[in-house]
């Protein structure tokens, strides 16, 4: 036996154990990646573009007199009906803000996939074997930059579709349902994050992640449309996309659905999506073998 | 002093395969110790139950007496390299040790240190995925070195580096063994750990077949192997014949090689018979022989040996065919 007494030191002794350490970890991992702030900066750029161009086009038709909306005529219930124009609509067109949901679910998935499909999971996790912590500080920064994200596209073109259509009953924010929508849409980012975050936890696999946030936040909601049957319908409304469309909807419109979701569940299915994404990835993490 | 790392009837089974079965051993600080085994002998299953990575299916391993997944924060622990390849291509050498540095709230400083130590410095700014494995490796020896940790794991970290970068790395387990840590190198080969190991673990098909010094096990080969040039070799098997234990055996080359004799009794015998020898002299088994004497049992992964006398085969009557395996 040769072993000396004691080992040289090259660090410093070690301080107290901290989460922030773990938040700064994750926050180097993510913008380390090129990609992050392309995704962002384009999506954010694609999506309130839509909007805006919506706007502007609503705005062009609209100074040319009040036009039915399309398909309108052949509806003879609606016909009767006054033609109301729903401005707070322009503001969160579907399609794009569907594909704000692809976004920050993607990015949600890649933060636990990334790590799982390359391996690097066992370095990150035999440097900070404990695990919860490690899944707590990714959630916890994915959801501060897609909130963010979020508020800075919804504001953005909250703002702009709403300045666009100023003269065709254009909403600000103390208008009646507009703050709900514009928090509802904040949010949307962050939630979607955290459910693309579980499905990373229990793929593991970059594109078969993603493929499954995306059919579970985009695809299911669609077999649960229609008004026929009554439980159909209340299953859809558990989905966050269903949810997101119940709190952007203008108050001061009709409701043109037969069973309509109210703003509160709308709400608690938000909570719910945010609160199960991150539980599920939190014990999917920690129960696998790495 | 008691060992750094403890396993203790150390089990895990995936499914019907038992990856490794009761393993039970010490690695000892100030020491380098050479986990060897054939590929799919439990060496990296085992090393991922020491960093809590896979959960043993029973037995329990501990690193400083405790379970190394019950630590918050492990680089001031254990430093591990397990595969060169686990990075992140899109993230540059620097991002990624600094991650790690701050997850365990280590000074960033360290990242510039430990990049100068194992000459990635230069680097330093490029992205990983355009690493060469070599470079990946070193990174990793990097990421291992970060908490500056009394125990040290790595998994094969040759692979992939050229003859300066082995000689480096040789020269590095040996100066951190001699700073007083624990360093469990695995590999398959042999001759890898020959000049850098202390201590010896090896297993096959997720057993211990030897745990012991270096030179105990060298003793192992004990039995020298003789090599004999003879224009003559059926007078050479017969003058054998009759010496218990002694086999003979062609070795490739038109020499032969006898096994279970003293070259001193086969010079006598030879006399004694009349039979010309134009060489003959000693040869002590290679530690590569002994490994894979005691591994052959245990390869999981074998080709299935050709007919024909195995190692040990008796003086048969010649011609004799097969071959010497090592003669190196």
């Amino acid at each position: 036996m040769n072993a000396p007494a004691s080992v040289r030191h090259l660090a410093p002794p070690a301080g107290p154990t901290r989460f922030r350490h773990l938040i700064r970890s994750e926050w180097t991992k993510l913008w380390s990646l090129r990609s992050t702030p392309y995704a962002l900066g384009v999506g954010g750029l694609v999506v309130t573009g839509i909007c805006v161009n919506a706007a502007r086009s609503n705005a062009d038709r609209l100074d040319h007199g009040p036009l039915p909306p399309p398909g309108a005529g052949a509806d003879p219930a609606r016909e009767a009906a006054p033609f109301a124009f729903d401005a707070l609509g322009t503001a969160f067109v579907d399609p794009a803000w569907q594909l704000l949901m692809v976004l920050a679910a993607c990015l949600g998935a890649a933060a636990l996939s990334g790590e799982y499909a390359t391996g690097l999971a066992r370095t990150t996790f035999a440097a900070v074997p404990d695990r919860r912590s490690v899944v707590a500080a990714k959630a916890f920064v994915v959801t501060a930059v897609l909130l963010v994200f979020g508020a800075c596209v919804t504001l953005t073109s909250f703002g702009a579709t709403q300045a666009l259509l100023r003269d065709h009953g254009g909403l600000s924010l103390s208008d009646p349902g507009a703050a709900r929508a514009v928090v509802a849409s904040a949010l949307l980012a962050p939630v979607c994050g955290l459910a693309g975050l579980a499905a990373g936890a229990l793929v593991r696999h970059a594109a078969g992640a993603a493929v499954t946030v995306i059919g579970v936040l985009l695809l299911v909601p669609a077999l649960f449309q229609g008004d026929t049957y009554r439980w159909v319908r209340e299953t859809g409304h558990l989905l966050p996309l269903d949810a997101w469309v119940t709190l952007v909807r203008d108050p001061a419109l009709p409701v043109p659905e037969k069973y309509p979701a109210t703003a509160t569940e709308a709400w608690a299915v938000l909570c719910a999506w945010a609160a199960a994404g991150l539980a599920v990835a939190v014990a999917a993490v920690r129960h696998r073998d790495v | 002093m008691d060992g750094v790392i403890e396993a203790n009837a150390l089990t895990r089974r995936y499914g019907a395969v038992t990856a490794v079965d009761r393993l039970s051993f010490t690695v000892r600080p100030g020491r380098v110790t050479g986990f060897l085994g054939p590929n799919g002998a439990g060496k990296s299953t085992t090393l991922r139950m020491i960093l809590g990575l896979t959960a043993p299916t029973s037995g329990t391993v501990t690193v400083d007496g405790r379970p190394f997944r019950d630590r918050p924060r492990g680089l001031r622990h254990v430093g591990a390299l397990l595969d060169a390849h686990e990075v992140h291509g899109g993230r540059s050498a620097r991002a990624h040790l600094s991650a790690l540095a701050h997850g365990n709230g280590l000074p960033v400083r360290r990242v510039e240190e430990v990049l100068g130590t194992v000459g990635l410095a230069a680097a330093a700014g490029r992205r990983i995925g355009g690493f060469s494995l070599g470079m990946k490796q070193r990174l990793g020896i990097a990421a291992a070195l970060l908490g500056d940790p009394p125990v040290l794991l790595f998994d094969e970290p040759l692979n992939g580096l050229d003859p300066e970068g082995v000689r480096w790395v040789r020269g590095l387990f040996r100066s951190l063994a001699a700073e007083g840590r624990a360093v469990l190198v695995s590999s398959h080969l042999m001759g890898e750990m020959e000049h850098t190991a202390d201590d010896l673990l090896v297993v096959g098909r997720g057993r211990v077949v030897a745990a012991e010094p270096l030179s105990v096990f060298a003793a192992r080969g004990g039995g020298t192997t003789v090599v004999v040039r003879t224009p003559d070799p059926p007078a050479l098997a017969d003058a054998l014949r009759a010496e218990p234990g002694a086999a003979l055996r062609e070795s490739g080359d038109g020499g032969w090689t006898v096994t279970g004799v003293s070259a001193e009794r086969v010079g006598d015998l030879a006399h004694a018979h009349g039979v010309r020898l134009h060489a003959l002299s000693a040869r002590t088994a290679s530690l590569e022989q002994v490994f894979l004497e005691l591994t052959a049992e245990q390869v999981e992964f074998g080709v299935p040996q050709p007919p024909g006398p195995g190692p040990g085969h008796p003086v048969a009557p010649l011609p004799v065919s097969g071959r010497e395996e090592s003669t190196r």
